[in-house]
């Protein structure tokens, strides 16, 4: 019986353990979504194409697999979006208005952002608000401070002029250049987005900390009733977030050298898109770090994709939604199959 | 004995939820504490697990008197417990959930392999037929899941195993199951506190019991002092049974 039991499960167990990666799903859509705009677009499919739709690419995902990260950790944060303005806002005005070196100037904008992080997962571990509402706060009042101030300090509602300040070139180099691979120039955020990734991978599948990711996410009380650090967990992802937060926000305003004060509301939702496209549960407890990497590419296929067949930029939004609602089902679907197979 | 409790009480404001019980569990033995609903089987066993701290009486481990400060502590004593529900993670495979805080490392990382071969021999070790260490514990069944919540307190050292209900949900067969890891655990020299309001589980695998009603002790009797039906018609409240069964009766 035990003998006949085992068989059964070799066969049902590959299927299943392929189905049941929470990235299937995302791979599937990148399969579709690059087969429907390569085949209409031969820049589209083109070295200098790829790295075009790339870029999008590696600036969201970096954000989205750190949102990912902490909604696999049952939490949402809302003011991550914003959060990428305040950490290059910061970075301008220290460099160009009060002489800080860009480097300093960086590392002030960093503790800041692990500042609001940390104050975003206190806030929610201690009152067990949800943090839907919490970092809702958070962005709002970012969103006025970020404004607020700017208009305080420039009289305009941006600041610019970060060329000119020291240690611009290292820094711009390092976080904003291109490097040439076969004579077309690829973005270096793409780079740092492969390593977010690589890393995020790491600690959620082979660390302790990704064991108590997915435990605090699935069940907060189980988790805490084996000795499991759940407010910890939940607070190092908050700064986690900050933390992708503040890289994007610095390779942004490195590489336009001047922040818009309104820069990076409503992306919040798109990190949280992505994740989703790439297979995360909006309940927590599930989901993957490459997935959503995969979702930040299909956005920016979709996103240059879209402009490269001369189509109307608004019918991205159309699209995104579309890809969301299939994500979701198809994220539901392949769920309950890799739960029905009993044996 | 290894753990063991000399008239012990506890109320909640001005609910006497438990008075002057007594009881001990010592290893390789199996106490069953039977009892109608509200009886204070859980407020004995979480009393036993530190999750409620008592305020008459004496807890005694080893023979010395302690005073859990929480879950944790009894742990760290060796007194796991496994409740009906707050056991496991159900979108999380068996093997990440038999580590869950316990994580063994190699280095800086998590021992992805050495938790997956550990935990296969582990529930082997206990005949729990659990042929994929990788499926998700919610796909497992209601008697699985307890049986792996059994073999991870084995493995992680418990000396005293407190099961709450492990049984009240499941059917006959799966039942069987768990009492069977029941009676492995005890082989393998753990005392175990078994709760259930069911005489017909706890007969079969227990070496003593303990009678709770309205939070007192009816009395705690070894197997060879009490029969089943003895044991049934105490806990029912025989002469109630009778009437209950005269009132059903077709007029
Ligand atoms: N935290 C609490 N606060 C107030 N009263 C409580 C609390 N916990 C238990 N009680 C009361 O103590 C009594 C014993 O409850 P307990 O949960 O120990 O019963 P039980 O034997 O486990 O019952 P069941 O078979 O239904 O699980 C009940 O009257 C209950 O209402
Ligand atoms: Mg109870």
């Amino acid at each position: 019986m035990t003998v006949a039991a085992d068989e059964r499960v070799a066969h049902v167990g590959l299927a299943r353990r392929l189905l049941i990666r929470p990235e299937l799903g995302a791979v599937v859509g990148m399969v579709v979504v690059f087969a429907f705009f390569a085949a209409q677009s031969p820049v589209f499919r083109s070295p200098d194409g790829i790295a075009n739709w790339l870029d999008p690419a590696a600036t969201l995902g970096i954000m989205a697999v750190a949102v990912a990260l902490l909604m696999i950790g049952g939490e949402f944060d809302l003011s991550a979006g914003v959060l990428t303005g305040t950490s290059g806002l910061i970075l301008v005005t220290l460099a160009t208005r009060f002489g800080f070196n860009v480097w300093l100037a960086m590392l002030v904008g960093l503790v800041v952002a692990l500042a609001v992080g940390l104050a975003n997962g206190l806030v929610v571990t201690r009152t067990k608000l949800p943090s839907f509402i919490v970092t809702l706060g958070t962005f709002l009042m970012l969103q006025g401070v970020n404004l607020g101030v700017t208009k305080a300090i420039t009289g305009t509602v941006q600041v610019s002029g970060l060329r000119r300040a020291s240690g611009f070139e290292g820094a711009n180099t390092i976080l904003a250049g291109t490097i040439q691979v076969g004579g077309t120039s690829f973005r270096v955020a793409i780079l740092w987005w492969v390593l977010v990734t690589a890393v995020a991978t790491w600690v959620l599948m082979r660390s302790k900390a990704g064991n108590w990711i997915f435990a605090v996410g699935g069940n907060e009380q189980a988790a805490r009733a084996v000795g499991v650090p759940a407010a910890r967990t939940k607070i190092a992802l908050f700064m986690t977030t900050a933390f992708a937060a503040w890289l994007v926000g610095s390779i942004l305003a490195l590489r336009y050298t001047s922040v818009q004060a309104n820069i990076g509301i409503g992306q919040e939702f798109i990190y949280i898109i992505a994740a989703v496209i790439g297979g995360c549960l909006l309940t927590g407890g599930y989901g993957s770090a490459i997935g959503a990497a995969i979702g930040a590419v299909i956005f920016g296929m979709a996103d240059k994709g879209i402009v490269f067949l001369g189509w109307d930029a608004d019918w991205f939004t159309f699209f995104l939604g579309g890809m969301l609602l299939l994500a979701t089902l198809a994220n539901r679907l392949v769920r309950r199959y890799a739960e029905e197979v009993r044996h | 004995m290894i753990l063991e409790t000399r008239g012990i009480g506890k109320t909640f404001g001005s609910v006497l939820a438990l008075r002057d019980v007594s009881m001990g569990v010592a290893a390789g033995q199996v106490v069953c504490v039977l009892g109608d609903n509200g009886a204070g089987k859980s407020t004995l066993i979480k009393i036993l697990a530190g999750v409620h701290q008592h305020d008459a009486g004496a807890l005694l481990v080893d023979g010395a008197e302690v005073r859990f400060s929480s879950p944790r502590d009894a742990l760290d004593r060796g007194i796991a417990t496994v409740y009906q529900d707050l056991a496991m993670i159900p979108l999380m495979s068996v093997w990440r959930n038999f580590f869950l805080g316990s994580e063994p490392t190699k280095g800086l990382a998590f021992d992805v392999a050495k938790a997956r071969r550990v935990a296969r021999e582990e529930l082997r070790a206990m005949g729990i037929d659990i042929r994929d260490v990788d499926q998700p514990v919610g796909t497992l069944s209601g008697g699985e899941r307890q049986s792996v919540a059994i073999a991870r307190a084995v493995h992680f050292g418990a000396r005293v195993l407190i099961l709450d209900e492990p049984t009240s949900a499941l059917g006959v067969k799966q039942a069987g199951v768990v009492l069977r890891y029941i009676a492995r655990a005890r082989d393998r020299g753990l005392g175990v506190v078994f709760i259930t309001h069911n005489p017909h589980h706890a007969y079969p695998v227990g070496d003593r019991f303990l009678l709770l009603n309205r939070g007192t002790s009816m009395g705690e009797y070894a197997k060879a002092d009490i029969t089943p039906q003895a044991l049934t018609a105490l806990m029912a409240g025989g002469a109630e049974l009778e009437e209950l069964a005269h009132e059903l009766k077709r007029q």
